[in-house]
């Protein structure tokens, strides 16, 4: 019975395509079969919304006359530093940017009010956003500062390019110290008053192709409101972790690098989020599209919150000195009942990736498919796999040695 | 019997009046605090559940008033903007009277103003400032 993304497309141009979303399709499959199923489901779509700090944006802002040469000089867009070491006017703002005399965590906790994830949201929202620029003076570029109202719709190309997003599974944290910790898993009260979890579950995109065997290069998808592309796995990809029988990663795994116009997206699909004591960061919407190719990945797509295995991970020792130690494994629909339990101890949990808004995006994401106004593509390339030896590797720390004087470039005095 | 929630604000030179005394053996209140924050040399800040019939309650706030007190409903002091709400559920795990609680089947954030004592350990935990308290 296997079909081709060509002919779930025809489907699709005709209306016929039948199209559930990655929670619909478990009731499906359990009342007619995976086999009886898999006939007649076409595309299961997933979404994820949440905090994703390795987003971020480019922009060619266009010329100013008389020209300046933005690239290696400094620029801001509202005060937070935009990197500038491009071509003349290309920038590139990360998520997590702070303003240079932001107090950061001087304070503790910082309230990190602002920053690059904000200047994203505003822009998509259509706002105004203020840009300066320094630079050096050159004969083809020769003006020195700029201070300028921008705004999205002026800027020639904006392009939002995240080099990780849509982790495949991801640690449960909780705090065995005695003293509240401030992390990017949010506020987590001393002795396990809280355990905090971060995963769309049976929604989550990679938790529904869970060995990639439909997701690659070239896969267009739900991106901030707007359609976007897979352009590579993300960074720290690593494909080769403990699996439950069903292929379920019990670890994080799999990560995607996607990109997509940020001129067609939506402020209520990239939101600004201020994590106190840790940082800023971008909220990110992201749903894929899963083409029922056979009954195996159709299988794959009716995975449920109970099938999932999260690790739960102590924030206080295990995570900053990078100990692999696991406390507990639960499942997803463990977490989203609101109650853990760790050892003998019962413990409360809270979510920081939005499992309504994850369904939002599912259906958003079926409804321009059964419209037509979304088609499939065929992968041009696979993610590392499972099997591929493809690992995430730890920063191999090698002291640095002064060079000898007479190598010097600055010889001593 | 009614109840009100009153957030109270304490001018400094108020601060070492027995002022819960006086609401009870004045008034005839029964104060319940549920937060209080008094210092030396500070505005202080108390919020309270007062009950007892209609009248009383009324000449309670009149006297706290008329001493200098300010008195704000619970209700006006805390807000929960849905529209900047992305429904993630941080904020369930600090909330110690589950005023923000969450509807398990569509897995959507609700705030019952009735619950909250505005205790504030919500604000720090929402990326999102969807909370707000005017007195914060």
């Amino acid at each position: 019975m296997a079909k081709t993304i060509q002919e779930i497309n025809e489907k699709i141009r005709q209306g016929k395509a039948v199209v559930l979303t990655a929670e619909e399709v478990i009731g499906v499959v359990q009342a007619k079969g995976v086999k009886k199923a898999a006939q007649e489901v076409d595309v299961v779509t997933t979404g994820t919304f949440a905090p994703m700090c390795s987003s971020g944006a480019y922009f060619n802002m266009g010329h100013s006359n008389p020209r300046i040469k933005m690239g290696g000089g400094r620029v801001t867009l509202n005060e937070v530093p935009i990197y500038a070491g491009f071509a003349a006017v290309d920038l590139f703002l990360g998520a997590t940017a702070l303003a240079e005399d932001d107090p950061r965590n001087k304070v503790f906790p910082g309230k990190f009010a602002y920053g690059g994830g904000h200047v994203i949201e505003e822009l998509v929202a259509g706002k105004d956003v203020r840009l300066t620029a320094a630079a050096y003076v050159t004969d083809c570029y020769p003006r020195r500062t700029l201070d300028t109202m921008v705004r999205l719709e002026d800027m020639n190309e904006a392009v939002l390019f995240n080099m990780r997003n849509a982790y495949q599974n991801y640690n449960v944290a909780v705090n065995l110290s005695d003293r509240v910790l401030y992390t990017y898993m949010g506020v987590l009260q001393p002795r396990m008053r809280n355990a905090n979890y971060c995963t769309a579950g049976q929604l989550s995109p990679l938790l529904n192709d869970p060995l990639y065997r439909t997701v690659g290069v070239g896969t267009r998808i739900f991106l901030g409101g707007g359609q976007g592309l897979v352009v590579s796995h993300g960074t720290q990809h690593n494909p080769g972790v403990v699996r439950t029988a069903q292929g379920v990663p019990k670890r994080g795994a799999g990560t995607l690098a996607v990109m997509g116009d940020l001129k067609n997206m939506s402020s209520l699909w990239l939101r600004g989020a201020s994590f106190t004591g840790y940082g800023v960061t971008l909220t990110v919407g992201l749903g894929i599209p899963i083409p029922i190719l056979d009954e195996e990945i159709l299988e794959f797509t009716a995975v449920r919150d109970a099938d999932i295995l999260a690790p739960v991970v102590d924030y206080s020792e295990a995570y900053p000195n990078c100990q692999t130690e696991v406390l507990a494994e639960v499942t997803v629909a463990q977490l989203k009942s609101g109650e853990i339990t760790v050892g003998q101890k019962k413990v409360v949990t809270a979510g920081l990736s939005s499992y309504a808004r994850a369904r939002e995006i599912a259906l958003i994401l079926k409804r321009w498919i059964e419209t037509g106004s979304f088609l499939l593509t065929e992968p041009v390339a696979f993610l590392p796999g499972a099997d591929s030896g493809y690992v995430f590797k730890p920063l191999k720390e090698r002291p640095w040695e002064s060079p000898q004087a007479s190598h010097s470039r600055f010889p001593p005095f | 019997m009614p109840k009100k929630k009153v957030v109270l604000n304490f001018p400094p030179h108020l601060i070492d009046q027995p002022m819960t005394y006086r609401l009870i053996q004045e008034h005839g209140l029964v104060v319940n605090i549920l937060r209080a924050r008094i210092n030396p040399n500070e505005w202080g800040r108390m919020v309270v559940e007062l009950s007892g019939p209609k009248a009383k309650l009324e000449a309670g706030r009149r006297f706290l008033v008329e001493l200098g007190v300010g008195v704000e409903s619970l209700a006006q002091e805390v807000r929960w903007q849905e529209e900047r709400c992305i429904h993630c559920t941080a904020c369930l795990a600090p909330c110690p009277t589950h005023a923000l609680n969450v509807d398990r089947a569509s897995m959507t954030v609700f705030f019952d103003r009735e619950k909250c004592i505005a205790c504030e350990l919500c604000l720090r935990v929402c990326p999102y400032q969807a909370i707000e308290m005017s007195f914060e």
